[in-house]
């Protein structure tokens, strides 16, 4: 164990990127407006390269948490600078690492100036105003994936809604020419919802401090915020909450929580931030800022407040399982693809929440997979599509018609992009799926087959719209359509590969994330229901190859 | 004076002299020196109004005010060193003035406040100059002088100045310094008189609206001569209920610890003297700190009296007020927690919800900062109701957090200028941050701040108060501090809206480029509210270690 501070270092990177990018000299031309995006590419490749060196030092099977790092922050209220990540959090560094690079080039030119803005600063600033921001999500999302402190992670988990909220706001989907009023309101619903659920949760974060300092759990008097610290003094019996107290704290984080990952009836803000997004940051919240609140469920309510949990289990499967299907028979219904994709997500969220609270090992380790490979298959899905929209300057299906003729390569991708997002068998979201259902149903065998719902009108959503828009007579509009030139390949191409690959192989990732899951699983005192035949990750891969070999 | 001085306070002389004999008021010059100083430098400021030719003043006034306010901070800090805030800690001035920990420590805040505030008082680049070619600053050319007139025009043509403002400010200062120090209740009024009556005379100076401006002024008079009378009389009555007006005599009284005054042995321990003269004490206070529902004045005062004044009254009045209750309540009551904190409690839920919910309409960003203010009021009343020493650290570090983000806010509003003045209407602001970003996002960050945002200083505040709340068992409160937090989110947020993403008007105000003097304090603010939001520790320990009132 070295100390070089390697997890502060991945996030600081991106950090110390977005304020370089921020003061570079105003681009004054197209050549220099390029000029100042290498730079924040570079640095999430950088990052990225970070990343990768964090998940192959860290040793599956040792100690929980890795790497960590500590320093004494706020000691007044027992507030560290603690860092430290276990295979789950590895996992979703390296998918925000790999995402970040490829939705910046997939936007390369979604922030360039357009004819009418105001003033210079329009002109010259805003595009690599817009890559600072992105890198600036990156740093606090990877921040927050790091932290083993409730409330570092809580600060970094409020403070990258202001980011988040510009990108939104600021930086809208330009090609379709909708005005700005619609942005702006999507911006702000966006910032109200997280913002309400953080506060409420800032509400139990200081119910915590106070148990704990009662408690004695800190030291000198004060409480403490240390995850490794409440965790062990909650499995000890050192810490005792009463049972109202651990119910109202879990509620407080779990709200919260459920806002950003966004779990039915807290979804609404999703389809309005999606819709006005450009396709790039749409995909930095769906695939990206929202898999903080799937990430934080697993790790600090089912952590901190296990009885809780398992009480509220069963009621927050219902409420996953009707975002399932609510969210797959609105995406059935969307006219606007964009709006499609977020309700498809809508209903993504419930499965891997609900494989999160059902407490089972294959359910969690589903969850997270579902986590990486929902950010991967929606990243492709949403970046093909944002191509798409960006050639005819519009949202809306039914704009489009034979595509396949004119564009085959994009209507190829898009069609691999649609069928990950409806769990084909051979691409990496089946595993995931699979796992998760399976572990629901050892435990509520009625939920489990009530899911399976979803993945037919899965089915229904991406084969409709891959239906109307790419295939029968082509549409005047669409005839004079490029295919994917050189930039929008070097997208798409890690994205499908990454499909292919996690699809027949994803053992690199199961083994990181099994143990960690192992770990959860024992903090909620909760073992698999007998009679139990487990099913790895392993075989189910061997399970798919065969499949994908017929 | 640098020879340790013996503990000594002529509170525990006065328990023993009941002979007949008046003893020579002992006065340690040295602990009293920060509002010494200050005072002194009003007064000097006073002889340079006099006898400075009219060229010369403006120059004098800004080095005399900017020397006092630096040398009171000096000494506040070697009185720090020195173990005041700690162990040494005693009462001064025959027991009027508490030399302690939350006094050092608010009197270092309002000292480096005023610093700031007096930047911006001494901003002349923002208004155009005079024919003369004079620079002019905020406020009016000649105060006397009937709004509209030929006077006021040929005062205006001339480039006259009122150069006056820096002694009142002096003045203001001196008392708002000795008002959270106060350790008798008399010694508290005279306080609140002397901090007040210069503010409602600044308050009547704006260069531009000046009927407003005056409107604001009577206003600001009347309600505040108002509460004064009503903690006038709780004074009188707490007087006749323990026989003293000493705040540590008053608490053994309550505690029933202390011999009761012969002539006052028919009221002495008549509850009913006690709270209804505390309830009246309590209205004068929540008066100036600007609680429901005792608020009114506020948004008016705030938008009529020239920005640079609101923003020194919005952060300094309710450093000291919030200082002057806190001891009112802690040194002196703590007896009677139990009557006073119900009414607390709802004065404060009453003032985070009506705060928040009226700024929700505000369509002036000066009276959006007032409601916001009135809300933060109620926020700060959390962790006054604590009754605990993390609740009062809290408080004293929220005051310094939100004190400097005010000065901050209101500093920029200063910038934002058309033809008529400063352009307030928020319809005003559409596109600002298109126009000019940098002031823009300056102004957002404080809003940020004022909504609590993780990384700054308004948030390390809000969680400080409401943990302290909290562990006293004030739970409710803090649920309702954290929903009236959301909503007060919500008009912050549509600021930050209308600035970066509505598309600017093309006769849009336009932001004038400040002096050294403003920018500094814009900078002092960014640079606190970060700093305090980033690294509360050092701060936040500071405030806990100035946490114990002696009385």
């Amino acid at each position: 164990m070295s100390s070089f501070p390697l997890l502060t270092v991945a996030a600081a990177l991106p950090a110390v990127g977005a304020v370089l990018t921020a003061a570079l000299p105003a681009a004054t031309s197209a050549k220099r407006r390029d000029v100042n995006k290498v730079l924040p590419l570079g640095v999430s490749v950088l990052t990225l390269v970070l990343a990768a060196i964090v998940a192959i030092r860290f040793k599956p099977g040792g100690a929980r948490y890795q790497m960590t790092e500590y320093h004494s922050w706020i000691s007044d209220f027992g507030i560290g600078y603690s860092l430290g990540v276990d295979g789950i959090a590895v996992v979703l560094i390296l998918l925000t690492a790999v995402l970040v690079p490829v939705v910046m080039l997939a936007s390369w030119h979604d922030a360039d100036p357009v004819a009418n803005d105001a003033g210079t600063f329009e002109r010259n600033r805003r595009t690599q105003g817009f890559f600072a921001l992105i890198l600036a999500v990156e740093a606090m999302v990877v921040l927050s994936f790091e932290a083993t402190d409730v409330f570092l992670f809580y600060v970094f988990f409020e403070a990258m809604l202001i980011p988040m909220y510009f990108l939104i706001g600021g930086f809208g989907d330009r090609t379709v020419g909708e005005d700005a009023r619609q942005r702006s309101y999507a911006a702000v619903k966006f910032l109200l919802y997280n913002l309400l659920g953080g506060l409420i949760m800032l509400a139990a974060v200081i119910g915590l401090y106070v148990i704990t300092a009662k408690q004695g759990i800190g030291t000198d008097g004060h409480g403490t915020f240390d995850l490794g610290t409440i965790t062990q003094a909650l499995a000890s019996g050192k810490l005792h909450f009463s049972p109202v107290a651990e119910k109202a704290l879990f509620l407080g984080f779990m709200f919260a929580f459920a806002v950003k990952a966004p779990l039915w009836p807290l979804h609404t803000w999703l389809p309005n931030a999606m819709g006005e997004a450009t396709p790039g940051v749409a995909v930095l919240i769906t695939a990206v800022v929202d898999k903080v609140g799937t990430y934080a469920m697993l790790r600090f309510c089912l952590q901190l407040f296990p009885d809780a949990s398992k009480t509220f289990g069963p009621a927050i499967l219902v409420l996953s399982l009707i975002g399932i299907i609510y969210g797959a028979l609105l995406a059935v219904g969307q006219k606007d693809i964009k709006r499609l994709i977020a309700y498809a997500s809508i209903s993504h969220f419930g499965f891997i929440i609900m494989g999160i609270f059902a407490m089972t090992s294959q359910g969690q380790a589903g969850a997270t997979l579902y986590m990486v490979n929902h950010g991967i298959s929606t990243a492709a899905l949403l970046l093909v599509a944002g191509f798409l929209m960006s050639r005819r300057g519009s949202r809306l299906i039914a704009d489009y018609g034979g595509v396949q003729k004119v564009a085959p390569v994009l209507a190829g991708t898009f069609m691999i992009g649609g069928l990950a997002t409806l769990s084909l068998p051979g691409l990496a979201p089946f595993v995931s799926e699979f796992l998760v259902l399976v572990g629901t149903f050892t435990r509520y065998p009625a939920i489990g087959i009530i899911a399976t719902i979803g993945i037919v009108l899965a089915a229904l959503y991406v084969l409709v719209l891959y239906q109307r828009t790419m295939t029968g007579p082509v549409k005047p509009e669409v005839a004079g359509f490029r295919d994917l030139h050189a930039r929008e390949l070097v997208v798409v191409t890690p994205l499908i590969a990454l499909l292919l690959f996690l699809g027949v192989y994803p053992r690199p990732i199961a083994d990181i994330v099994n143990p960690a899951v192992r770990d959860t699983m024992s903090d909620v005192h909760r073992t698999d229901p007998a009679p139990a035949h487990p099913i790895t990750a392993a075989q189910v891969a061997a399970a798919n190859s065969q499949g994908g070999g017929q | 004076m640098s020879a340790p001085i013996a503990v000594h306070s002529l509170w525990t002389v006065a328990a023993s002299s009941t002979t007949q004999t008046i003893p020579t008021p002992h006065i340690e010059y040295a602990q009293l020196s920060p509002m010494l100083v200050v005072f002194g430098a009003a007064a000097l400021g006073i002889l340079a109004e006099a006898f400075l030719p009219r060229r010369n003043r403006y120059w004098a006034q800004v080095g005399i005010a900017m020397a006092g306010l630096i040398g009171a901070f000096v000494a506040i800090v070697v009185l720090a060193a020195k173990g005041y805030a700690g162990a040494n800690a005693h009462l001064a001035a025959m027991g009027a003035v508490a030399v302690d920990g939350p006094s050092l420590f608010l009197q270092g805040t309002i000292a480096l406040v005023a610093i700031v505030a007096v930047l911006g008082f001494a901003e002349r680049h923002l208004e155009p100059r005079s024919s003369t070619g004079a620079p002019v600053d905020a406020f009016a050319p000649q105060a006397a002088t009937v709004p509209g007139s030929d006077a006021e025009k040929s005062a205006a043509r001339s480039g006259f100045a009122t150069t006056e403002v820096f002694p009142l400010t002096m003045f203001a200062v001196g008392g708002m310094l000795l008002f959270p120090a106060a350790s008798d209740l008399l010694t508290m009024f005279v306080a609140l008189e002397v901090f007040s009556l210069p503010l409602y005379l600044l308050c009547a100076l704006a260069r531009r609206r000046r009927l407003l401006s005056q409107e604001a002024a009577v206003k600001y008079f009347l309600l505040g001569a108002f509460s004064s009378a009503f903690f006038l009389f709780g004074l009188a009555l707490i007087y006749g209920y323990a026989g003293t007006v000493s705040l540590g005599g008053i608490a053994d009284v309550v505690s029933g610890t202390a011999t009761p005054t012969p002539a006052l042995a028919n009221t002495t321990a008549n509850d009913a003297l006690l709270l209804i003269g505390l309830a009246m004490l309590g209205v004068g206070l929540l008066f100036k700190v600007g609680a429901v529902p005792f608020h009114a004045w506020t948004p008016d005062v705030y938008q009529g009296a020239p920005t640079p004044v609101t923003g020194f009254m919005a952060a300094a009045t309710k450093v000291a007020a919030f200082g002057a209750l806190l001891r009112l309540l802690y040194a002196a009551f703590p007896g009677v927690t139990w009557d006073w904190r119900p009414v607390l409690w709802g004065v404060a839920i009453l003032t985070m919800v009506v705060g928040a919910i009226i700024a929700v309409t505000q369509t002036d960003v000066k009276r959006l900062l007032a409601y916001s203010s009135i809300a933060h009021a109620g926020f700060i009343l959390t962790g006054v109701i604590a009754m605990n020493k993390a609740g009062v650290s809290a408080v004293l570090f929220y005051l310094g957090a939100y004190s400097f983000v005010t000065l901050g806010a209101f500093a920029v509003v200063t910038l934002v200028r058309d033809a008529g003045g400063e352009a307030t209407h928020l319809s005003r602001w559409a596109g600002l941050g298109r126009r000019s970003p940098l002031v823009a996002a300056t102004f957002a960050l404080f809003l940020l701040a004022f909504a609590g945002i993780p990384l700054t200083s308004g948030f390390a505040g809000k969680f400080a108060v409401f943990q302290a709340a909290a562990s006293s068992g004030a739970t409710p409160l803090v649920i309702v501090g954290v929903l009236s937090s959301a909503v007060a989110a919500f008009f912050y947020i549509r600021v930050i809206v209308l600035m970066f993403f509505s598309d600017p008007r093309p006769d849009g105000p336009t932001v004038a480029v400040p002096s050294a003097f403003t920018a500094t304090a814009i900078a002092l603010g960014v640079l606190v509210t970060l700093g305090l939001g980033i690294l509360p520790q050092y701060f936040l320990h500071l405030a806990d270690q100035a946490s114990v009132f002696v009385r």
